[in-house]
């Protein structure tokens, strides 16, 4: 019975927030661009979408939605892929669906405490993900130069984890308000 | 007909290959350029995919502004190089040929020779996507990608990502422009909290529809059996005629020219200067 | 007797998490090739029943059942989702959730491909279906393509390729304008005497549905079912209205006239209904289409051309003038011009060429946001605009972003929202509000802004009779109140014989008429072109042979209006 446990594993709801959530990944990354005031960098709200889908369905989702929206956007932007980033924003939406459960966002009240967790956990994933795994990525795949692809990281990093510490944030909290307490369901 | 790609109708015999030949075809070329730095390979990646693309009847205005960004991206990429490690080239190569320039800013023509490898590199693969995705009907995609491998509930995941952009890119202008009425705005120059603020008050709303939307269309696809099976066929699904044979065929070809050129040059480089 | 399809004795239904029961001991049966309507407002437990039906409940929606539930002599919650949807196909009410395919066909050959069945099978099973609704010519069409009619037809072919004998039909008319859905009736009408369908339909909108000939409507009003009956003595018995329905406006009409309606035969169906006799008390009823006096001019559209893409115009040399203090409503098909002549007012278009003047000064250099100020739009998807958790500071917010004081925040907000009739739950979370309320909180926030002119998109769309009454009622007193100028886009038939005083049609781009209502729901050809339906007002008066049906219409237009003047 293989089978039926990994139908139960990834369910219909599953594939439709994976591929709803790509879409919308697409369209914010495609269409929404909040200047910083430094010249060239944006902030990325997209990432802040991705940091509330995985929270809300998991690691599995968070993974797709990362590959999927981002290979669509390069795709469509540049023609072809850029795997090494690609697999840095899958692996970043992986990291972050491993918060789900600790966050509980559709039942759990988000406590401060739980907002500052977030965060580092965001902030230490983008590390991870912009400052090692894509930067290597760049070298091995690619051969590009370690000063260039480190540096680009960096400031990837940098940037990703202020979107996602404000975006994000923004979004988690917004999210937990609108969800109804059970007290005032009561019909009236 | 989903035309978020470009894809038309065209009267081509790349047109009429399967989405499964052209993926697979894709996939071992972009695959194969990407791992070598053999000059001659990628030239050869490069002059083969500008000949596709011809076949293909694709015109230049199709595909003029794709071609604008990647020119934009290759540059910036080649100054940051440039800039941030002058003399890669030298430790790449392992020799010295100075052009002009000294200390740091020496230029070097393994320096050059490297940029160009990379030049090549960003351009190479444009043509081969352009081929895919506009002459690739998008419903194939799915289909395709279940046949070379990927679960058929992750090729699912992206038939609706395909199917509802146009949805959520509608959804997005107009949520947008009537939060623009309400007075929220993102490019003034307010600081920048207060910007990204104002940018999450406009994109609220389209999240918490698309949300929603989660649950309706998970409902709709449970009513009619999605995920009921181990595997699903796919009405998009067509049999791989002789001609996507030949595609496979000479995918393979390149990828044994790609792995003996490897094993030639010792390695992924192509070096000319030893 | 035959042995009933569907069997429900003493069922009452508690969701999870709620505190009261949705639906309280229901008992009903519908037995094979009958036509059903389950019609009730919103909040009556009609979706819920649905969702017992076809097995969303327990699998998408957790709760307690009691009582039995029996389809075709076998319980319902013992089996699972996928095998109750092999004997009941449902089309759900957003057609764009129920269309998951890339195009028509793979949306109709979606549940095939689910059954892993091979492909040559799907592909002729494919091709019967699209012929049998007219859709071969369409098969490689995106959805992004198709007009509403076109989807719901996908939608249910998508469902027969099953082969099933029973369908369910969530609120099928919700996006349709009348037109399509007149003709999505026939199609049910048709395919049931075809093929021997059992058909359950919910619904609100009793004009439109009673069109398809059901043979029973079961009204549900809060968890209960208060009739199950035939539809003549439904109407006899007038619980339509008790319950928060509209009656079909010609019965309206002879309740107005005075004719005992619980004694006439037919009275359900507009050509049979037995009111020969009674021609001279309905004509009696005639009353002139008022003109509307000659009001100054408040938004004047010059010369204007504007087109999505420079090969294509829609708009060429647009002349219009809207009136100050006036109800004016936008008809015409879907994609005929609508919604993008309501963008290039509120300024989220650019016209090409041509002029919008506002008081006779132009516009088109001021922002969206300027332009809010002096023209409020309201979006049809209450959805779409709210953004914060509570209704006073979603009020609030666009005073806020325009600096206004505090303490004029305070004032202006309370007043607009009594005005809406929400002052009293200013502090609640707007999860808590019902789509009604909702959507009069968008209005308000929009009014806070002060706006002379206020743009609806199709207001009173997944409304039933009681919340349009309610929301009539107030934009009524605001146009008294304050003479703003309202304009509503809109295909709903009550709402334009009740409420509008003038009506342009747009179709294609082009202006075809500068009209009443009661004179439009009057000319077959207007309404065709605008795809809307002619009154069974105008139905009756055709059957009698009564002239000028557009005076009979205009009866019913005054009366909500005088009733509030």
């Amino acid at each position: 019975m293989h089978n039926q446990k990994k139908n139960q594993g990834f369910s219909v709801k599953s594939v439709v927030a994976t591929g709803i959530g790509a879409a919308v990944f697409f369209v914010l990354m495609k269409f929404i661009a909040i200047p910083t005031g430094v010249p060239n960098t944006t902030i990325n709200v997209a990432e802040g979408w991705l940091a509330l889908i995985a929270g809300l369905f998991g690691p599995v989702v968070g993974l797709l939605v990362g590959l999927i929206g981002h290979t669509l956007n390069d795709a469509v932007t540049y023609g072809a892929p850029w795997w090494s980033w690609v697999i840095a924003d899958g692996v970043f939406g992986l990291l972050l669906g491993f918060g789900k459960k600790y966050l509980a966002l559709e039942y759990g009240e988000l406590t401060t405490k739980k907002l500052v967790q977030f965060n580092v956990w965001q902030a230490v994933s983008n590390v991870l993900v912009w400052v090692i795994i894509a930067p290597l990525g760049d070298i091995i795949i690619y051969k590009e130069a370690a000063q260039k692809v480190f540096l680009q990281g960096a400031v990837t990093a940098v940037v990703n984890t202020i979107s996602v510490a404000i975006i994000g944030s923004l979004l988690l909290v917004a999210y937990v308000k609108s969800r109804p307490k059970k007290s005032s369901l009561r019909s009236e | 007909m989903n035309n978020l790609f470009g894809y038309k109708k065209r009267d081509t015999w790349l047109n009429q290959t399967t989405g499964t030949a052209k993926l697979i075809g894709f996939l071992a070329l972009t695959t194969m350029g990407m791992l070598s730095y053999d000059t001659r390979f990628l030239l050869f990646l490069s002059i083969m995919a500008v000949i596709l693309m011809q076949t293909a009847h694709i015109k230049y205005h199709e595909y003029a502004l794709m071609l604008k960004l990647v020119l934009f991206f290759a540059v910036i990429n080649l100054v940051m190089v440039t800039v941030l490690a002058p003399q890669y080239g030298v430790s790449l190569y392992g020799t010295r040929h100075v052009l002009f320039g000294n200390g740091y800013w020496t230029i070097t023509q393994e320096q050059l020779f490297y940029e160009f490898n990379l030049l090549l590199k960003y351009f190479f693969s444009l043509p081969l996507a352009i081929v895919l995705l506009f002459t690739t009907n998008p419903s194939e995609f799915a289909a395709g990608l279940n046949k070379i491998g990927v679960p058929y509930k992750v090729s699912y995941a992206f038939a609706i990502t395909l199917r509802y952009i146009p949805d959520v890119q509608s959804d997005y202008r107009t949520i947008s422009l009537a939060q623009q009425a309400r007075g929220y705005e993102i490019s003034t120059k307010a600081p920048l909290l207060a910007r990204s603020k104002g940018a999450v008050q406009i994109i609220l709303p389209l999240v918490f529809t698309s949300l929603n939307r989660i649950e309706t269309i998970s409902q709709a696809m449970e009513l009619r059996r999605f995920g009921r099976e181990s595997k699903r066929s796919w009405y998009q699904e067509q049999s791989l005629s002789k001609r996507d044979g030949a595609i496979i065929f000479g995918s393979g070809i390149v990828i044994i020219i790609g792995v003996w050129l490897l094993v030639v040059n010792h390695g992924r480089i192509y070096n000319p200067f030893k | 007797m035959a042995t009933p399809l569907i069997d429900f004795q003493h069922v009452t239904f508690k969701y999870h998490a709620q505190a009261e029961p949705t639906l309280h001991d229901i008992n009903f049966q519908i037995f094979p090739g009958e036509k059903v309507l389950i019609a009730g407002a919103s909040g009556s437990g009609k979706t819920t029943l649905l969702r017992l039906l076809n097995g969303l409940i327990p699998e998408a929606y957790a709760g307690d059942v009691t009582g039995t539930l029996k389809l075709r002599g076998r319980d319902i919650l013992s089996q699972s989702l996928f095998e109750l949807s092999l004997q009941a196909g449902t089309v759900l009410q957003d057609s764009d959730a129920q269309f998951v395919g890339l195009t028509v066909a793979e949306d109709i050959a979606f549940a095939l491909e689910n059954d892993d069945q091979p492909v040559s099978k799907i592909k002729a099973k494919v091709a019967k279906w699209a012929q049998r609704f007219g859709l071969s010519e369409r098969l490689e069409l995106a959805p992004q393509m198709l007009s509403g009619g076109q989807k719901q037809r996908t939608a249910m072919a998508g469902v027969l390729v099953d082969d099933g004998r029973l369908l369910l039909f969530d609120e099928p008319l919700a996006s349709l304008d009348p037109a399509a859905g007149n003709a999505a009736m026939d199609m049910i009408n048709r395919l049931q005497a075809e093929r021997d369908l059992t058909v359950v339909i919910i619904e609100h909108r009793i004009e439109e549905v009673l069109r398809a000939d059901v043979d029973r409507i079961i009204v549900m009003s809060d968890g209960h079912i208060v009739a199950d009956d035939t539809p003549t003595a439904i109407i006899q018995a007038g619980i339509l209205p008790e319950n928060g329905l509209d009656e079909p406006l010609f019965v309206q009409l002879l309740r107005r006239s005075g004719i005992e309606v619980a004694k006439l035969d037919h009275v359900a169906d507009v050509q049979l209904v037995s009111v020969d006799d009674q021609k001279h008390a309905i004509e009696q009823l005639k009353v002139p289409v008022k003109r509307q006096p000659v009001l100054p001019e408040k938004l004047v559209v010059q010369n204007l051309n504007f087109g999505y893409d420079t090969h294509e115009a829609l708009f060429e040399g647009l002349n219009t003038s809207i009136r100050q203090g006036e109800i004016l409503s936008i008809v015409g098909k879907n994609g005929s011009g609508k919604t993008t002549l309501s963008h290039l007012l509120t300024g989220f278009l650019m016209p090409d060429s041509g002029d919008i003047l506002l008081d006779g000064q132009s516009v088109l250099q001021q922002s969206i946001k300027e332009r809010a100020d002096h023209i409020g739009y309201v979006l049809q998807n209450p959805n779409h605009m709210i953004t914060k958790a509570t209704v006073y500071d979603e009020v609030a917010s666009g005073l806020i972003l325009r600096h206004v004081s505090s303490v004029e925040i305070e004032t202006r907000v309370r007043e607009v929202l009594s005005l809406v009739d929400l002052d009293g739950m200013r502090h609640w979370p707007i999860a808590a509000l019902s789509f009604g309320q909702k959507k009069r909180l968008t209005i308000a926030a929009v009014l806070v802004l002060q706006p002379e002119i206020l743009i609806l998109d199709e207001p009173t769309a997944g409304q039933d009779a009681t919340h349009t009454g309610e929301l009539l009622k107030f934009l009524t007193k605001i146009n008294q109140q304050s003479q703003t100028t309202i304009i509503i886009i809109t295909h709903d038939m009550h709402l334009l014989a009740n409420f509008v005083t003038r009506t342009l049609v747009i179709v294609d781009g082009q202006l075809l008429a500068d009209t009443t209502p009661a004179e439009l729901l009057a000319n077959e050809a207007l309404v065709k072109a605008a795809s809307l339906r002619t009154t069974s007002i105008y139905q009756l008066a055709t059957r009698l042979q009564i002239d000028h049906p557009e005076m009979l219409n205009a009866a019913i237009v005054y009366e909500n209006a005088t009733g509030e003047r």
